[in-house]
């Protein structure tokens, strides 16, 4: 390798909870890394709803727990299905010894995380926008920022959901508005103990919603709220194209959420800290990219890694940093940076939860896409209407409402539908399972 | 509108002097959708009926990137802010 200026081994474009890993596995095998951040600091352009997994963190930071800045550690699980102006909600608690998840501020705790890897040798450079990939003989060999050139051995994009660079080089062609969820969030400013007495937690336990339904109604879009410790996090997440095709406003959408019965209780006079937007990629199996090319790799949001069924993403960026950085370091003592030799970063993706997961659900989307209108429509609506009836007491003999409302089923949509629907259904938990 | 500002005013910025955000005025023009004015979360884009132009309110912009995709004609010009500028979110 020849030798030039501004020549690093490894160069990791984003300094969030992908590219950190990333940079930091490859720190700690004694490789020269710089990690590359456009913000002010990791995490100032960072969003999301609001949790980290403990498990996936463990395995970059085995002692996370100590020094972390940690809101809370979440101990319930609500499902909340909300009609028009009722709602359903079932819910899990438990107070776990090792606890799932723990609530963090991005700006805090990426910046955390990122404090780590400079500790650990890795080279952070903030404040630097990545331009485009430079590219010679058909190996990713460098990057051009605003100011300067900067040469390596392997380039790995860590640089989010837009992506332009996988994009500049052809790992992936244009996102389609049905491949991103756009998500808008509020956090919210309430008093410590207020909070505690609302969701029924103690100091520093946390409870996380999951909203079906009201102003998202047969959309395909989730909502959600997650509490910090002085603050509550509330936003919601619906596909970019049914915000276009319905010519919705998402901030809107969020006002109409805030207001429905079952949540405005959970936010009153609360003071808005910030508000905030940012893109999920929610493409799933099917729109992940290339996931590599001779000298560069695309991990974390840029390669579609979010497991929106269970609201995973953060946890599959830093596992697939991780192991990006692992065949980086693999690559780096073998001094070759072909596309056979990152092959490796693929397999190992196969090998791992990340993969796997995104094929399990692999027609999760296109079969909801299909009947969304009654699986996040009807559905839930009817689920809700269920408990009025069966709560409601008015001297109506019992049976006669249940005759009532089963024939309501029937009356609502014709029976072909609910074959349809039932079909669909089966065949998605068979795509699931099998 | 008001509802937006408010929210927007918790906002963190450096705007910097020029735009990130170039949309082609001539694509703009015989856009139906205009669907940038509606979808983006921060109202950065509005349409100006007697100028016949799209107005780029750019320093509201949150940098999320959904004009980008939802675009009716893949048109618009879109790249991030300079390190030092843009939106800097401290409660994400």
């Amino acid at each position: 390798m020849e030798k030039r200026e501004n020549k690093t081994e490894v160069i990791v474009v984003g300094g969030g909870p992908a590219g950190i890993s990333c940079a930091i596995t490859i720190a700690r095998a004694g490789k020269e890394v710089v990690l590359i951040e456009r913000g002010r600091f990791s995490g100032s352009k960072n969003v999301f709803g609001g949790a980290i997994y403990a498990q996936p963190t463990r395995e970059i930071f085995p002692d996370f727990e100590k020094t972390a800045p940690l809101e809370r550690k979440n101990i319930e699980h609500k499902f909340a299905l909300l009609g028009e102006d009722d709602a359903t909600v079932i819910s899990y608690k438990k107070k776990p010894e090792n606890p799932v998840s723990y609530t963090v501020v991005r700006g805090k705790f990426d910046r955390w995380m990122a404090e780590q890897a400079k500790n650990e040798g890795v080279i952070l450079v903030e404040e630097t926008v990545v331009r485009e990939l430079i590219v010679q003989d058909g190996f990713v060999k460098g990057v051009k920022t605003e100011l300067e050139d900067y040469y390596a051995d392997i380039v790995v994009l860590a640089d989010g959901v837009n992506s332009l660079l996988a994009k500049q080089i052809g790992l992936r062609g244009n996102l389609a508005p049905e491949d991103v969820a756009l998500s808008v969030k509020e956090v919210i400013k309430l008093p410590s103990e207020v909070i505690n007495d609302r969701f029924h937690v103690n100091d520093d336990e946390g409870c996380i919603y999951e909203i079906f339904g009201g102003p998202m109604l047969g959309m395909l879009g989730l909502g959600f709220m997650y509490t910090n410790k002085n603050s509550v996090n509330i936003g919601l997440g619906v596909t970019l194209s049914e915000l276009v095709d319905r010519g919705l406003k998402p901030y809107e959408l969020l006002d109409k959420l805030k207001k429905h019965p079952e949540i405005a209780p959970l936010i009153k006079d609360g003071e808005l800290l910030e508000y905030s937007a940012h893109l999920i990629p929610e493409g799933g199996y099917k729109k992940v990219p290339l996931l590599f090319g001779a000298g560069v790799m695309v991990c974390g949001d840029a390669a579609m890694f979010v497991n929106n069924m269970h609201w995973e993403g953060t946890n599959l960026a830093m596992i697939s940093g991780k192991i990006a950085g692992e065949t980086a370091v693999i690559a780096l003592g073998k001094q070759d940076f072909s596309e056979t030799a990152l092959s490796h970063y693929q397999e190992e993706l196969e090998n791992s939860f990340i993969i796997k997961d995104l094929r399990t659900y692999k027609d999760l989307m296109s079969g909801v896409h299909e009947r969304v209108g009654e699986f996040l429509g009807y559905y839930p609506k009817k689920i809700n209407s269920f408990f009025e009836m069966f709560t409601s007491v008015d001297s109506v003999p019992k049976r006669e409402k249940y005759h009532k409302f089963i024939k309501s089923i029937f009356t609502d949509r014709k029976i072909s539908d609910l074959f349809k629907d039932a079909w669909t259904a089966v065949k998605l938990l068979w795509s699931i399972l099998k | 509108m008001s509802d937006l500002e408010d929210k927007l005013y918790t906002v963190k910025y450096t705007p910097d002097a020029v735009s990130h955000l170039l949309p082609v005025q001539e694509c703009c023009r015989i856009c139906k959708s205009k669907i940038c004015t509606i979808v983006c979360p921060a109202g950065v884009y509005e349409w100006d009926e007697n100028m016949r132009k799209l107005i780029v309110n750019y320093e509201n912009c949150l940098e999320c990137g959904a004009c980008r995709i939802a675009c009716e004609s893949s048109s618009l010009g879109w790249e991030y802010p300079k390190g030092t500028k843009g939106v800097t979110f401290k409660q994400g």
